[in-house]
């Protein structure tokens, strides 16, 4: 399927369709071939995101292979996100915000006491959401296997002199990425609560996934 | 010899090394025919699921390379390493390492059988089976620093592989602020253009080094260094 195909799916016709609200996490299995949709409802929200093989969880998303595979920090339309053991879990097929970062990580309550104030331990953070997740699907997954994730909606530009920049976000309400499972993938999200920085506009929001089946099934 | 070498040793083309740096010393690498890559992992010793976060390091510093005053971040918000001198001034936090499928597609087979130890080797390989070593499994596979090498990001966001980025005797020193384990490979950068494989050897000495003063250079660098000391100070208490 074309994605101008994978564009015509609505909401009417998913096979899912769920909304995370802000700081809360999310999982959920992906079979090859589905399609799957975030999106940013309210604008600016980053989707913090981990991919696994569905049938063997050693082998996961990976920030870097990601990126050198296609030689571009940037992810959106064509980019294949690249497993830890060089296989694509899913393509991205559409993206009508245009540029998703995976170089930022998640925030913790350990980072936030580095970047902001030690006194910040307290306050709620993405990588708290993941464990939440992970421990509630069981099934043998622990800390260890929170690998380096991608940041949907999320801009953090790169200069040429080896800066790195936390920027306004590019996307706005309604913008969405949309993905091809190429294997059955388990992914989590946690709906970041970041309140320290404008990756989530000081107003962290809910947003919308849906789950379609590959046309003609 | 420096009074502060502990030992010294060198690590061979495109092969792997590991060492538990203990709090108070400092790993010295230097490059010593120029075009060397070093890839590294790192974690705390005394509890692997903490390691070395690539995202926690550059965010904290604004950085996406490596050079003297910056430090290496855990995911547990301390600092494993810091880099207490460098004379090449960029190092690459981002690409990543090498694997048996790209080096076979880039510089063709050569096995064992017929190249003995000049067979093609491969950074995720090399790194898997040392982890194992110490009882830890693909799972546990952090993201790899690659010292020496330099891949600069345009504006619409490539990568580009810069040539040339260390001569012959640059030098980066290590200061181990945990006791880390840490595993080293020299295979070739995976977005290195040279066709032949022709990875380099590295010069390792390992010295007694005081821990961070107050004035110290890495912990100047920003507030967030500050505090990461800090952090990893009361580890230790």
């Amino acid at each position: 399927m074309s994605k101008q195909e994978a564009a015509t799916f609505n909401d009417l016709n998913a096979r899912y369709d769920a909304i995370v609200p802000a700081g809360e996490p999310w999982i959920h299995e992906i079979l090859k071939g589905q399609y799957f949709r975030i999106v940013d409802i309210a604008g600016n929200q980053a989707a913090d995101t981990l991919f696994y093989n569905a049938h063997d969880y050693e082998e996961r998303y990976s920030a870097q292979d990601t990126i050198r595979e296609q030689a571009n920090i940037y992810l959106t339309t064509g980019t294949r996100l690249m497993s830890s053991k060089g296989n694509v879990l899913l393509t991205i097929v559409d993206d009508t915000c245009g540029r998703h970062d995976t170089l930022g990580g998640a925030c913790a309550t350990e980072s936030n006491m580095v970047r902001y104030a030690i006194e910040k331990r307290h306050m709620h953070a993405c990588r708290q959401s993941f464990l939440k997740a992970i421990i509630g699907w069981g099934r043998g997954l622990e800390k260890r296997d929170i690998a380096h994730n991608i940041n949907f909606f999320m801009n953090v530009p790169v200069t040429k002199e080896g800066r790195l920049t936390f920027e306004d976000g590019v996307s706005a309400p309604g913008k969405y990425v949309e993905m091809r499972a190429e294997m059955d993938v388990l992914a989590v999200i946690s709906n970041c609560p970041q309140l320290n920085n404008p990756c989530n506009a000081f107003n962290p929001t809910p947003v919308r996934v849906l789950i379609w089946d590959p046309l003609g099934n | 010899m420096d009074e502060n070498q502990l030992f010294e040793d060198l690590l061979q083309p495109g092969a792997t090394w590991s060492h538990v740096m203990k709090r108070g010393t400092s790993l010295r690498i230097t490059d010593i025919e120029g075009s060397a890559n070093v890839g590294a992992i790192f974690y705390n010793s005394e509890n692997p699921a903490e390691r070395y976060n690539m995202p926690d390091t550059l965010k904290a510093q604004h950085i996406a390379k490596l050079t003297r005053g910056n430090v290496l971040y855990s995911d547990m918000g301390r600092i494993l390493c810091s880099i207490i001198e460098d004379t090449a001034g960029w190092h690459d936090p981002l690409s990543g390492c090498s694997n048996a499928a790209g080096v076979a597609k880039k510089y063709g087979g050569a096995r064992y059988q017929e190249h003995h130890n000049n067979h093609h080797q491969n950074a995720y390989d090399s790194f898997i089976i040392e982890l194992a070593k110490y009882g830890l499994n693909p799972r546990d596979m952090a993201a790899p620093i690659n010292f020496f090498s330099k891949v600069i990001v345009d504006g619409i966001g490539a990568m580009h592989f810069a040539s040339g980025n260390s001569e012959p005797g640059t030098v980066v020193e290590l200061r181990s602020e945990m006791n880390v384990l840490v595993i080293l490979n020299t295979c070739q950068h995976p977005l290195d253009p040279n066709p032949k494989y022709e990875p380099r050897p590295v010069h390792l000495s390992i010295r007694k080094t005081p821990p961070a003063a107050s004035d110290d250079v890495c912990r100047l660098l920003r507030p967030e260094n500050d505090r990461g000391f800090t952090l990893t100070e009361r580890y230790f208490l």
